[in-house]
């Protein structure tokens, strides 16, 4: 896990805040930021967007073997997130009993630190998920936090 | 577009070879390819090697000259080819192009991977740089992990079971029995593979394919002068590829691989065939799962049936459709990016009918399927006799 550092730096405010993209064009949302609308692309205007922090397991696994970096947490559960916009990222579900982590549980977003780059190297903190006991949580939904042109170079 | 068939092909056993390095087992592929196509190595005019990190499993870039120097053959052309796991299927394509396109007549397809350097921890993070880095193994996804949320979403959708889909790695090992290139001729049972262990829940060790040390070769030429060289020269008649999103989680459908869906259908129009034409097909079962969604997106079974029918033996050797009968990945083993073009390489033993005691009978049409990723590469080849 070398080099992590610029990794980190440069994504915490997806990492953070989910902070994501939305399509004016299409009104599509992307997590994490897409810099063109893969269904409009030059028509497409994208601009950023708060995802919503709650949604549903769409599936999930529980890891025993686990990569470099992560032997010390296994077995750990890993699901992708249907968010309450539709969008789905992969994270891990903590603070969580295994029965409860089945598809269709509703979960929301904790903020925890994800890896370090050994000992004395740079702390990686990001989203990760929690089933919730009471389905009704609100949702929070996004909004848009800023403008960035499609045309613009990346 | 011109036509285009192999004329040789060869490999080397697959399995932990701890006394060859990655040269050693491409010359040694390359040499039996170049041998059995009867040419002197003079007659090829470039190479394309697929090969998908011998960087990091054993310090060595810039593969794509060390074949040709390797195999005695500057200053001809050779370029390396890397698509994670479809590395070796789109070295084969690339070369395919060439020579459809009249740039070259005789082309040299390579695919290497030398895994056993690196401890087995080592090996997960090395394959993991087939997914998204920053998104998916950042967060401590693995690849036994992603396709096991396939599996899991599959078994909540469709029903598939873990015994169906260990049905999968039973039946290819049976077929491997009698390939002795394979890293595993023996047989395993459903009771072996649910009690393997846990890798990540439904999938147990023996649903996953192994690490393994190996190199294939074939030697393409086009069709019109084929016949200088061999009497039973195997027509390419087709060749696709298709891509989808990195993520996982940013595809539509966790069910279905997409561009499994798009190649296959491509190929199938390039031929002018339909499914019930085809008798094989080697696919991509770097997981149990992956056969079980590979058999239904090339459109052979219905969606949601590919656990059933192979619990059923619907695709055991010579049943209603023989898929692996090289013993696919999982028995035959899985250098990354060998795998393309040890699947061209079964096609050519097969339509020659050289594969002994796990021969396809009635052989006309035979499919293969190479997946990079968990779904973001794919490429589909289909062969016939040209004779
Ligand atoms: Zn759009």
């Amino acid at each position: 896990m070398a080099q992590l550092l610029p990794s980190v730096w440069r994504h915490i405010p997806e990492r953070y805040s989910l902070l994501g993209s939305h399509c004016e064009n299409c009104g599509k949302d992307y997590f994490p930021q897409r810099p063109i609308c893969p269904t409009c692309r030059r028509k497409g205007k994208i601009v950023q967007k708060l995802m919503p922090r709650e949604g549903k397991i769409f599936s999930h696994t529980l890891v025993h073997a686990a990569p470099a970096g992560f032997e010390l947490e296994a077995p750990y559960h890993l699901a992708i997130v249907e968010l309450k916009n539709g969008v789905h990222l992969l994270s891990q579900i903590v603070d969580s009993d295994s029965e409860a982590i089945q598809i269709n549980s509703p979960v929301k977003m904790v903020f925890r630190k994800i890896s370090e780059d050994g000992k004395q190297g740079a702390i990686a903190y990001g989203y990760k998920f929690k089933v919730v006991r009471n389905a009704a949580a609100a949702s929070k939904p996004g909004k848009p936090v800023g403008k960035q042109s499609t045309s613009s170079k990346k | 577009m011109r036509q285009v068939s192999i004329i040789g092909a060869g490999m080397t056993k697959f399995g932990e070879h701890w006394e060859k390095s990655l040269r050693d087992l491409v010359t040694e592929a390359a040499v039996k390819a170049v041998a059995d196509a009867k040419l002197d190595g003079g007659e090829i005019e470039a190479i394309y090697g697929g090969c998908m990190a011998p960087g990091l499993f054993a310090g060595q870039e810039h593969v794509g000259a060390l074949i040709a120097d390797q195999l005695g053959m500057n200053p001809i052309p050779s370029t390396r080819v890397e698509a994670a796991c479809a590395s070796g299927g789109l070295a084969l394509r690339n070369a395919y192009l060439a020579i459809a396109s009249g740039a070259y007549d005789i082309v040299a397809v390579g695919g290497v991977e030398k895994m056993t350097e690196v401890t087995t921890e080592q090996t997960g993070v090395i394959l993991g740089g087939a997914g998204d880095q920053e998104w998916e193994l950042f967060m401590g996804a693995t690849f036994p992990a992603l396709y096991a949320l396939m599996a899991k979403r599959h078994m909540h959708d469709y029903g598939t079971t873990e015994e169906q889909m260990a049905a999968c790695s039973v039946k290819n090992h049976a077929n491997a029995v009698h390939n002795p290139y394979a890293q595993f001729q023996r047989a395993i049972t459903i009771d072996d593979v649910m009690k393997s262990g846990y890798v990540a829940d439904p999938l147990k060790l023996l649903d996953c394919s192994p690490i393994t040390d190996g190199a294939s070769a074939v030697i393409l030429c086009a069709t019109e002068k084929a016949r200088k060289y061999t009497d039973l020269p195997i027509s390419i008649l087709a060749s696709s590829q298709a891509s989808d999103t990195l993520a996982l989680a940013h595809r539509g459908s966790l069910t279905e691989i997409r561009a499994t869906k798009v190649a296959g259908e491509k190929a199938l129009k390039q031929a002018g065939l339909s499914q019930k034409d085809i008798q094989a097909a080697e696919v991509h079962d770097c997981f149990s799962i992956a056969e079980v969604m590979a058999i239904e997106d090339l459109g052979f079974f219905k969606k949601g049936t590919g656990g059933k029918v192979s619990a059923n033996g619907e695709t055991a050797l010579n049943s209603k459709l023989s898929i692996n009968p090289s013993g696919g990945l999982k028995a035959c083993g899985h250098p990354v990016g060998a795998t393309g073009v040890k699947q061209a390489v079964e096609a050519t033993v097969q339509l020659r009918g050289e594969a002994g005691k796990r021969q396809v009978s009635n052989l006309k049409n035979f499919m293969t399927h190479n997946v990079g990723g968990s779904g973001a590469t794919v490429a589909v080849h289909l062969f016939a006799r040209g004779d």
